[in-house]
């Protein structure tokens, strides 16, 4: 955590280029040195109401969204024209204004479009009587009017802009040179004059504010910025995934377009089907055929891929999902986060799971644990599904782009070649010994794999029990064989997850409390240990990623050695939590929860005071969460 | 050596190369159209000169489904109503490999209806057969889509109120190129018509009418069939959509009064296949993609130059 930081809030309706506007802002600060994190929230329609997103830069790494923020754009609200009086999201073009004013910090700065929102509508909301108590420095700026004269309201984000590196005494170049990358010559001409006239307007201006650019030095390496659906589609482009099959569903989509949008380039195929169980039964279908293939979906989606999930635990044909989780039940809230699906994917599709659950907690684990799913996928034969949240979805975040320059990997795992399989002496009267009880290739449970069209591997995939040969088979003894073999392949991939080492710590080893937590806040539960330790308190913190097989050792070696561990998760009903004590069947009186499942993520903040009140027993003072006490003894 | 090398192999095929060496216990019961299918398709595959290990066979849930026990070929036994979309993908993923889909009338004109229409729609190269019997075979004799009005079973004791699926039609008003019914008791027309789906490029779908005489004893299947090529009161022209339209709703209302007509009703030789289509607009590789992964000369992108160009 840093005291000198920027967090800029541009707002607006949706449709009023408030995503694309704040990237190349984001960028344009990556560029000239600062860590950046950005933070977005949207409602689930298409064009108005009220959305933001924030951009955070510091000099010395940004992990989570932060606290709160200390500069508004807020554009006014271009597609404020519902008609009906009570509509949750705004009638009018001043809610970009009224609705961030909450989370404004003290001495923020308020910029405004004085030409969607008029003076008399500010008079009504006290905003300048507001802005005395807070110590708001607040400019109204006729950003429409600048946008206008230069041929497009639409541009009014721009100008927008310009006021923004004014007063922060910002150089604009980086900017403007992204926007030379991305537009054309007469559209970028007309941009340019708008963010420089909007630029010159706020120089007028006498500037109240202390606040500016964080002090920084120059880039030390290339950065890149990425959200957490790039690092998993380029890492699953990279882990030799040439097969995508998808049905949209917000927010699986961004993974999906995005293969989309590349599968074709990289010799690789994309297929937009009729629902989410064609998606799934696909993937398996090319996987069998001998390709490396991936759907996935989010909850009400990835609900209907539960039966060719279990056929692909059954006929182990490998396959890779991702589940991108928002809040339910049902389509819950489209476009918000929580990790209320962690039981679903571990135990959805009947009899007993035999998968591989893996749960990134930042930009750079997606990438990883993306090509560790499809390598134990592949070499293991079973189906491995990452699970991430909408959060993770859709921020950004800088990583050095020399992270991503990594090999391919074409190697399809367990299929054996057409010589192997002629010098295979397991050959059964034409019919390959595709499920054999005791092959042995290192990996414990694994059975050879030929695929069609190679000769002498004919064998039958099945979704019923069968014997080694791929026959159809309810003989009881063959039953239990095949069970334990299947089910004894976690044991094996245990180990090799435990020499990856997938688990991420935080915090001083020797720390007295612990904090533990799962997936995408992970960032924010680590800024929030480093402020604990800072103002004198002893914590260290775990983000666990494995989820199926669980990482029993590590995890029960990091509650033994604290008093008391918090659980940080966003759901209602403590799932994670619940996950660790079934696993290790013990612990249950050192854990206690802290949830959030209110649609929006945590700050640090949040989980500081979450913490706090936990460890003295106090009721929580924020009613947005909720604590739930250790089980007892 | 190519890493497929049953592709495409020239040779002369016999019957029982695609008989398991080791049969399972045929768990069909005795006298059930479903042998027919078995054999039909195995006359067709030793015909055309293919490989078993050439061959992968998709079937669905249902008596119909354990064609797969019975048929020597690489095999994907998927789940109920699901395997077109497996099939479709294995031969997206590797074009050389001959793809042949089964299942029921239950499985495929059922809970598997929405997959049936998209793949006719997208004119995939396979073949797909249905065995249809009107019944529930594997569950005992529940009504199917392809039951008619009024059948009496356990689930609907007081007789169906529904009418019928019409599968000639629904695959031709979905987009399928290759039309066709046959019968079980029609064991040579049977085996034509599967030889001509299988060398078909693009979808073709074979509604076969199988007995089964443990569950449906009423079944029309038995009646006599009039083979519509054959017989000069038919005359129409199967690769004209609109006449082979108004020829199946004919054949499809007259099953059920008892009169069976089988043959060909609806040819389109100049349609592109889904994997044509799809290779022209650039979104599928030349080369069978499964190929590359055994190829030691092939060029892995890597994605770093994609995403350094975009995203720093
Ligand atoms: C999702 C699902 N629902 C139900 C079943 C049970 N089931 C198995 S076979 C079958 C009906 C099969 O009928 P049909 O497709 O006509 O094939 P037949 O047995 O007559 O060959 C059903 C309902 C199942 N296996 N999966
Ligand atoms: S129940 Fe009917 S369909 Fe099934 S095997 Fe017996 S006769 Fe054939």
């Amino acid at each position: 955590m840093t005291d000198q930081e920027l967090i800029w809030r541009i707002a607006g309706g949706s449709g009023d280029g408030i995503d694309s506007n704040s990237r190349y802002f984001a960028k344009a600060l990556m560029r000239s040195g600062l860590d950046v994190f950005t933070h977005r929230h949207y409602p689930s329609r298409i064009r108005g109401g009220h959305t933001y997103v924030e951009v955070r830069a510091t000099p010395d790494g940004a992990a989570s969204r932060g606290d709160g923020y200390n500069f508004l754009l807020a554009l006014g609200d271009s597609f404020a024209r519902n008609p009906s009086e009570d509509a949750y999201y705004g009638n009018e073009e001043l809610k970009p204004l009224t609705e961030n004013l909450d989370d404004l910090r003290e001495g923020g700065i308020i910029v405004y479009d004085s030409g969607l929102i008029d003076d008399e509508q500010v008079e009504e909301i006290n905003l300048e009587e507001r802005a005395e108590e807070n110590g708001w420095h607040v400019y109204p700026v006729d950003l429409r009017g600048i946008a206008k004269e230069h041929g497009r309201e639409i541009m009014r984000n721009n100008a927008g802009i310009g006021v923004t590196a004014a007063l922060l005494d910002m150089d604009t170049s980086e900017y403007e040179g992204i926007m030379e990358e991305m537009w054309e010559e007469d559209i970028l001409e007309a941009n340019l004059a708008v963010i420089q006239d909007g630029y010159e307007q706020a120089q007028e201006f006498d500037q109240t504010h202390d606040l500016s650019i964080p002090d920084h030095d120059g880039p030390d390496e290339e950065q890149a910025l990425v959200s957490g659906s790039d690092a998993i589609a380029y890492g699953a482009l990279d882990a030799g995934c040439r097969f995508i099959s998808g049905y949209p569903m917000t927010p699986w989509t961004d993974v999906f377009t995005i293969m989309s949008q590349n599968l074709p380039k990289f010799g690789g195929i994309s297929e937009q089907v009729e629902d989410e169980i064609a998606a799934a039964s696909l993937a398996l279908g090319a996987s069998h055929a001998g390709v490396k293939a991936m759907s996935g979906s989010s909850g009400g989606g990835f609900a209907l891929m539960s039966e060719p999930l279990g056929l692909a635990e059954m006929s182990e044909t490998p396959v890779v999902l991702v589940e991108a989780m928002r809040a339910g039940p049902s389509t819950g809230m489209p476009t918000k986060p929580e990790q209320a699906d962690l039981e679903h994917v571990l135990y959805t599709s009947q009899g007993d799971s035999s998968r591989v659950v893996l749960a990134p907690g930042d930009q750079q684990e997606c990438y990883e644990q993306i090509r560790t799913a499809f390598e134990l996928a592949y070499d293991y034969q079973i189906p491995a599904i990452l699970v991430y949240d909408q959060k993770l979805q859709g921020e950004l975040r800088n990583v050095d782009a020399s992270f991503f320059d990594r090999e391919p990997d074409a190697d399809p795992g367990s299929v054996i070649t057409e010589e192997e399989i002629a010098e295979a002496a397991e050959h059964h009267a034409g019919k390959f010994k595709r499920f054999q009880y005791d092959a042995d290739d290192g990996k414990e449970g694994v059975s050879p794999r030929s695929v069609p069209g190679q000769k002498g591997g004919r064998f039958l995939a099945t979704g019923n029990e069968h014997n080694e040969a791929g026959h159809i088979s309810e003989d009881p003894t063959n039953r239990v064989l095949q069970m334990d073999r299947r089910l004894g392949k976690l044991a094996s991939i245990r180990e090799e997850l435990d020499e990856k080492g997938n688990q991420t710590h935080h915090g001083p080893e020797e720390a007295e409390y612990g904090i533990m937590c799962w997936g995408s806040h992970q960032g924010t539960v680590f800024e929030a240990v480093d402020r604990l330790n800072d103002a004198g308190h002893s914590v260290k913190a775990i983000g666990v990623s494995d989820l199926m097989p669980y990482p029993k050792e590590e995890v029960s070696a990091f509650l033994e050695s604290v008093e008391e561990c918090l659980v940080v998760e966003m759901n209602a009903t403590a799932q994670f939590r619940g996950l660790t004590q079934k696993e290790l069947g013990r612990f249950g009186p050192k854990l206690s929860s802290l949830l959030k499942y209110n649609g929006n993520p945590f700050e640090p903040a949040e989980i500081v005071e979450g913490f706090e009140s936990s460890i003295e027993g106090e009721e929580l003072a924020v009613s947005n969460m909720k604590y739930v006490p250790a089980a007892g003894d | 050596m190519s890493a497929f090398s049953a592709i495409g192999e020239q040779r002369e095929a016999e019957e029982d190369e695609f008989t398991p060496g080791i049969e399972p216990q045929p768990t069909w019961c005795p006298g059930c159209g479903d042998f027919a299918v078995n054999n039909a398709l195995k006359k067709a595959m030793a015909r055309l000169g293919k490989n078993p290990d050439e061959v992968l066979l998709c079937t669905g849930i249902g008596c119909s489904g354990k064609l797969n026990s019975y048929f020597e070929s690489y095999g994907f036994h998927t789940i109920h109503g699901r395997s077109l979309p497996v099939a479709r993908a294995a031969k997206l993923a590797n074009p050389g490999v001959e793809v042949v889909a089964a299942g029921g009338d239950g499985d495929g004109y059922g809970i598997g209806g929405n997959h049936f229409m998209h793949t006719a729609r997208e004119n995939h190269d396979m073949t797909y057969i249905v065995f249809n019997n009107e019944i529930f075979g594997l569950t005992k004799g529940q009504t199917s889509p392809t039951s008619p009005k009024g059948h009496k079973s356990k689930t609907q004791p007081s007789g169906s109120a529904k009418d019928p699926v019409r599968p000639l039609s629904l695959s031709l008003a979905s987009g399928a190129s290759y039309v066709a019914r046959t019968a079980a008791v029609n064991p040579n027309q049977a085996a034509d018509i599967i030889a001509e789906a299988v060398e078909h490029d693009g979808f073709a779908h074979v509604d076969f009418l199988t007995q089964c005489p443990t569950w449906n004893k009423d079944a029309r299947q038995y009646v006599p069939y009039t083979d519509v090529q054959d017989s000069d009161d038919y005359d129409f022209d199967v690769t004209d959509r609109q006449e082979a339209g108004e020829m199946m709703y004919e054949v499809e209302s007259k099953l059920y009064e008892g009169e069976v007509l089988t043959g060909r009703f609806y040819r389109d030789e100049d349609r592109r296949s889904y994997g044509e289509e799809k290779r022209a607009t650039g979104e599928m590789p030349e080369e069978p993609l499964a190929e590359r992964y055994y190829d030691e000369d092939a060029e892995w992108e890597r994605c770093a130059e994609q995403l350094i160009d975009k995203h720093t």
